[in-house]
């Protein structure tokens, strides 16, 4: 590994415009946690090139089937089944391999399964709402689970998400961490969230839909989406300073 | 018209929201065996080389109030400035924890050993530090910073001498309050609000 990190250039500056700003006044609870002061921009080192990396050995038969791995295989979970699948890319569109993803979920009434969650959609006793699962050697990763529900929250007078999934997101390097969420095609709560929403570029938004694809659904069984990743890439050219004394 | 680019423009980021841990932390979620493994536990295991510390503190926002749902990332090198996976790094020290808020008091503790010091790219040392991410309900990306340590030499860490209003640096500083335990409070906004990175 240090003989990569000599090899490689820093990661790519962030393109903030990609992402949501801080301070958003129509998803209310960012005013008080916002920073007011501008970001101290730097060229990454070894604290941001480097990160944790995660083999298969810490996971579990079950931990990529959300429909079967809160009872471990004994009862499925009620909902519409869904193969969520897709590919961690990074912004030289190279795939991200052995990368751990995690995602969580509400079930299929739009109710998470966390102890400060108190909406009156009953908990389904075969769900938990959470998977993981590592990237193959070409960058995809695989989940199989139901589709989540829209819920309420206390946000304007009567907001409600849309159906999504969150997702967290690793890489090779520290800087290139990422939480997200994927929609779902054809949802027409995604463009009236304050959440969504605080993405300015809607070109940007819809990189978080996820379409239908009939072509990875099973018949009779599951409905599929895609939904690719592009995480942070590292500069690389031939005039690249090589890291000395490491 | 000019040629296309082959380049690809991050995913953005959204909210980690109020039940990243049920993803992320399932035992603080009410969901203990959810995994038979969670990741990120602790940054040592027993054996760790070098001085144990513990960090306590709290996420602030910008009225004065302890975020009770806030999640952190550590990532830092073993004692000896190695980072895991480098050769020589010692095997006892993964260098990366989860860790969250108190979903009652707000108060977070990061336990771990006290990194070493680092080159930067430059050639430069950095001072030793911890990176630190913080995601939450309301934080629409995650948030980069670092812990420093009030008993290091800091004086010429390239990342501390580039903020341009010094009395800022204090609020990279962790605290000594005692032999082995520090004190480090982020703050979102308002006054002392903590130095993030774009890095």
């Amino acid at each position: 590994m240090s003989d990569r990190i000599q090899d490689r250039g820093p990661l790519i500056p962030r393109n903030r415009a990609a992402h949501p700003p801080a301070y958003d006044i129509d998803y209310k609870t960012s005013v008080p946690r916002s920073p007011r002061w501008s970001l101290l921009s730097l060229e990454s080192g070894p604290s941001e090139e480097t990160g944790p990396t995660f083999g298969h050995e810490i996971l579990g038969e079950w931990d990529n089937n959300l429909i079967m791995n809160w009872t471990r295989g004994k009862a499925p979970a009620v909902g519409e089944r869904i193969l969520v699948h897709g590919r961690v890319l990074d912004e030289n569109a190279r795939p991200v391999p052995h990368t751990l993803v995690e995602i969580w979920q509400a079930n299929a009434g739009g109710r998470y399964r966390h102890k400060k969650d108190t909406y009156f959609a009953p908990l389904d006793p075969n769900f938990g709402g959470c998977g993981r699962t590592i990237t193959d050697e070409n960058g995809y990763y695989e989940f199989l689970t139901i589709r989540p529900g829209a819920y309420p929250w206390p946000n304007r007078g009567n907001d409600w998400r849309p159906m999504h999934i969150h997702f967290s997101i690793f890489g090779h390097a520290f800087g290139q961490r990422l939480i997200s969420q994927m929609y779902f095609e054809g949802d027409p709560l995604i463009y009236r969230c304050p959440i969504a929403a605080t993405i300015k570029d809607r070109g940007q938004l819809d990189t978080l839909v996820a379409p239908l694809d009939m072509a990875k659904a099973r018949p009779m069984d599951f409905l599929a989406y895609k939904f690719d990743i592009v995480l942070r890439g590292r500069r690389q050219t031939m005039f690249e300073n090589k890291l000395e004394g490491m | 018209m000019v040629q296309k680019l082959d380049t690809l423009i991050e995913t953005p980021s959204q909210t980690a929201g109020p039940y990243v841990h049920i993803g992320c932390m399932p035992t603080y979620a009410g969901n203990a065996g959810a995994y038979d493994l969670e990741i990120g536990e602790s940054p040592i295991a027993d054996g760790a080389q070098g001085e144990v510390i513990e960090i306590t503190g709290e996420v602030i926002d910008g009225t004065g109030w302890a975020l009770r749902d806030a999640m952190m990332e550590s990532w830092q090198p073993d004692a000896a400035g190695k980072f895991p996976g480098q050769a020589g790094a010692d095997p006892k020290v993964s260098g990366y924890c989860r860790f969250a808020a108190d979903s009652e008091t707000g108060k977070f503790t990061l336990r771990t050993v006290k990194p070493g010091a680092v080159q930067a790219r430059s050639g430069a040392m950095q001072a030793p530090h911890i990176s630190v991410w913080v995601v939450a309900r309301g934080i629409n990306i995650g948030l980069q910073t670092r812990i420093y340590f009030e008993d290091e030499d800091n004086s010429t860490d390239p990342l501390l001498n580039r903020i341009e209003q010094q009395n800022r640096v204090q609020t990279l500083i962790a605290k000594k309050t005692a032999e082995g335990k520090y004190t480090f409070n982020i703050v979102l906004q308002g006054d002392n609000e903590t130095v993030f990175l774009d890095i």
